[in-house]
């Protein structure tokens, strides 16, 4: 009779378990599905409602007017362009501060790496950030996109904490071939970190992917150097109905995008897959690390 | 004479360190100098706080300066009322965030413990870690739609009429009462399968022989998650729980700036949002920089007292 009764709870739980976990991973999925119907519907079609899961009316015209557009042509290849130097000369410049980092033996060991984390912490605030920009004549340039994240804290620890578990024996030897510091950190160190830097490597190329701020505060004025995740959001601020308060108004892509039979709502599902597409592409390789990751940054001296 | 010799020495020694070590100082200071520059110096802008400065007066010291004009300004007036306001709406959004977050993922994690099928478990995981990585203007886009009527594709409008619950759309964006609600469901649905990971690690490291003995003393399920599992992760929901106090202030930025407009203002703008507005937008750069030296100065006093905390309680510190 007991084991009945719990065979009877285990059947009901693991139903309804299930069932609420299946409601849960549709409630994730299920927006991006609908956009992609809605990029792959007919625009004037969309405008009636009704579209779920599936196109009515199948149409590419959506992403025909969207590749059609320079500003999102343009858009596309800056952003690709940004997230490409970014992740270079992020990961360089992050690992050999890190390898300097790991050495006991250097002397401003302490002092920098205090320097460096405590960054993590406070921050000076939006106007003074922006005024030290505009101070440096980097408003309106690519560089602004780059320069100002060459380094990052929490990266740094991370890559420091993996070149500590390196056998010191290693580097000793090249030293005593007499290799310098900076052959040992180019021809040993960055091979060997070669599993690490790759997870970090993904994180800031989907951190840079997805970065509009920087854009929308020194590029705005610069239609050459804008980058998709911005020409998105000023569709998003146009086609808001109720977005009074925003900054974008109309903007050339909706208006472009309305005089081909398609509508804001279906240009703005297009260009919300055209962004969403790389990080969906790069997601397998991500979850076979981000766990790693993780528990990487959690070891911390 | 001698002590003179043994400072020579040191002195000798110290840079004969420095020039032994001169390939490491080369590849790491000019890193530090450009650290300095892009995250220390723009400290010295908060004397922007204390002049009213205008951005056509090139000389920093030409500048007029005005003592503590700039702080009282933003406490008092019309300026104080909005600004109160935002700290509140700033407050009551990220601490709404955090406990439904909190709440959500430990129960999440609770629940998917309990999947025997490993298949499934890793179907379900990978499609909930997945908008994790969405940048937020898509998620403040997809979170637009879902909360339009059913003609623009608002599928919880949709949901909610077929369920019979209401009878006309509800008009999420236009009514301050939902924005708080929307701005902590946005973050749950981009955040909530990604914060289980943690909790996840935490409870595959719980000793198997646990739920044995307690099988043998016939505890039923819940009796062993209240017992065994929550007590187990406890120390990582605490330190979890330590570490997001010194982000209080952080509410997040793209969902109150998107979906945030004229007819819910009130609910919507916070800290961050204040200070766009009164620094970029409106050109008052110094009541803008005293906004966000307020919210730094009080974020790096929580993490001071979180660190405090943190260590009271025997746990690793954060800083």
């Amino acid at each position: 009779m007991k084991t009945k009764n719990l065979d009877l709870e285990n059947i009901i739980f693991t139903t309804l378990n299930t069932v609420f976990l299946v409601i849960l991973a549709a409630a994730m999925v299920y927006p991006l599905l609908n956009t992609l119907a809605v990029s792959l519907n007919d625009g004037m079609d969309t405008v009636r409602g009704g579209i779920y899961l599936w196109p009515r009316i199948f149409s590419l015209q959506n992403f025909r007017v969207v590749f059609h557009m320079d500003t999102i042509y343009t858009a596309f290849f800056v952003s690709v362009g940004k997230t490409i130097v970014i992740v270079a000369t992020n990961l360089f410049f992050t690992s050999m501060l890190a390898y300097t980092l790991s050495r006991r033996e250097y002397i401003f060991n302490k002092p920098i790496t205090v320097i460096f984390v405590l960054t993590m912490y406070f921050n000076a605030g939006l106007i003074p950030n922006y005024m030290l920009i505009k101070n440096l004549n980097l408003l309106g340039t690519f560089t602004v996109y780059w320069l100002p994240n060459v380094i990052s804290a929490f990266n740094l620890i991370v890559i420091r904490t993996y070149i500590k578990t390196i056998p010191e024996s290693l580097i000793e030897s090249a030293k005593i071939d007499g290799a310098g510091d900076f052959r040992v950190f180019m021809q040993i160190i960055m091979p060997l970190c070669v599993p690490t830097l790759a997870t970090i490597a993904l994180f800031v190329a989907v951190g840079s992917w997805n970065s509009w701020f920087d854009t929308f505060l020194y590029n705005s004025s610069k239609q050459n150097l804008s980058t998709l995740q911005y020409e998105l959001q000023k569709l998003l601020a146009s086609t808001l109905s109720a977005g009074g308060a925003q900054g974008g108004g109309a903007n050339s892509a909706a208006q472009s995008g309305a005089s081909n039979a398609t509508t804001p709502q279906s240009i703005r599902a297009a260009i919300t897959i055209v962004a969403a597409v790389p990080i969906l592409i790069v997601y397998p390789f991500l979850q076979k690390y981000f766990v790693s990751g993780l528990t990487i940054g959690g070891v911390k001296e | 004479m001698g002590s003179g010799a043994a400072t020579n020495t040191r002195k000798r020694s110290f840079w004969s360190v420095v020039s032994g070590q001169r390939e490491l100082i080369l590849m790491s200071v000019p890193l530090l100098l450009y650290k300095v520059l892009f995250s220390y110096v723009p400290i010295g802008g908060w004397t922007m706080a204390f002049q009213n400065f205008k951005p056509a007066i090139r000389t920093w010291y030409k500048q007029q300066w005005v003592g503590f004009d700039n702080f009282v300004k933003l406490f008092t007036g019309l300026n104080g009322e909005r600004f109160i306001r935002d700290i509140g709406n700033t407050l009551a959004q990220s601490l709404l965030t955090l406990v439904l977050g909190y709440v959500c993922s430990i129960v999440l994690a609770l629940l998917l413990n309990e999947v025997k099928n490993i298949g499934f478990k890793r179907v379900v995981q990978n499609i909930t870690y997945m908008p994790h990585f969405l940048s937020w203007i898509i998620v403040a886009g997809l979170v637009s739609t879902a909360l339009s009527v059913p003609t623009s594709g608002g599928i919880i409008n949709t949901v909610l009429m077929g369920l019979h619950i209401i009878d006309t759309p509800i008009l999420f964006l236009a009514n301050p009462g939902y924005f708080w609600g929307i701005v902590a469901g946005s973050h749950l649905w981009k955040e909530l399968g990604w914060n289980t990971i943690i909790y996840m690690a935490a409870i595959t490291a719980i000793d198997p022989a646990l739920y044995e003995a307690s099988d043998m003393d016939g505890a039923n399920r819940y009796q062993k998650m209240w017992n065994i599992t929550l007590p187990c992760i406890k120390s990582t929901i605490v330190i979890l729980l330590i570490m997001s106090i010194g982000n209080v202030l952080e509410a997040g930025f793209e969902i109150q700036y998107f979906l945030g407009n004229g007819l819910i203002v009130e609910k919507s703008e916070t800290i961050d949002i204040f200070v766009l507005r009164y620094g970029i937008q409106m050109g008052n750069f110094s009541l803008a920089t005293v906004a966000g030296m307020f919210k730094t100065v009080i974020s790096i006093l929580l993490i001071t007292g979180a660190n405090f905390i943190s260590g009271k309680l025997g746990e690793e510190k954060l800083i």
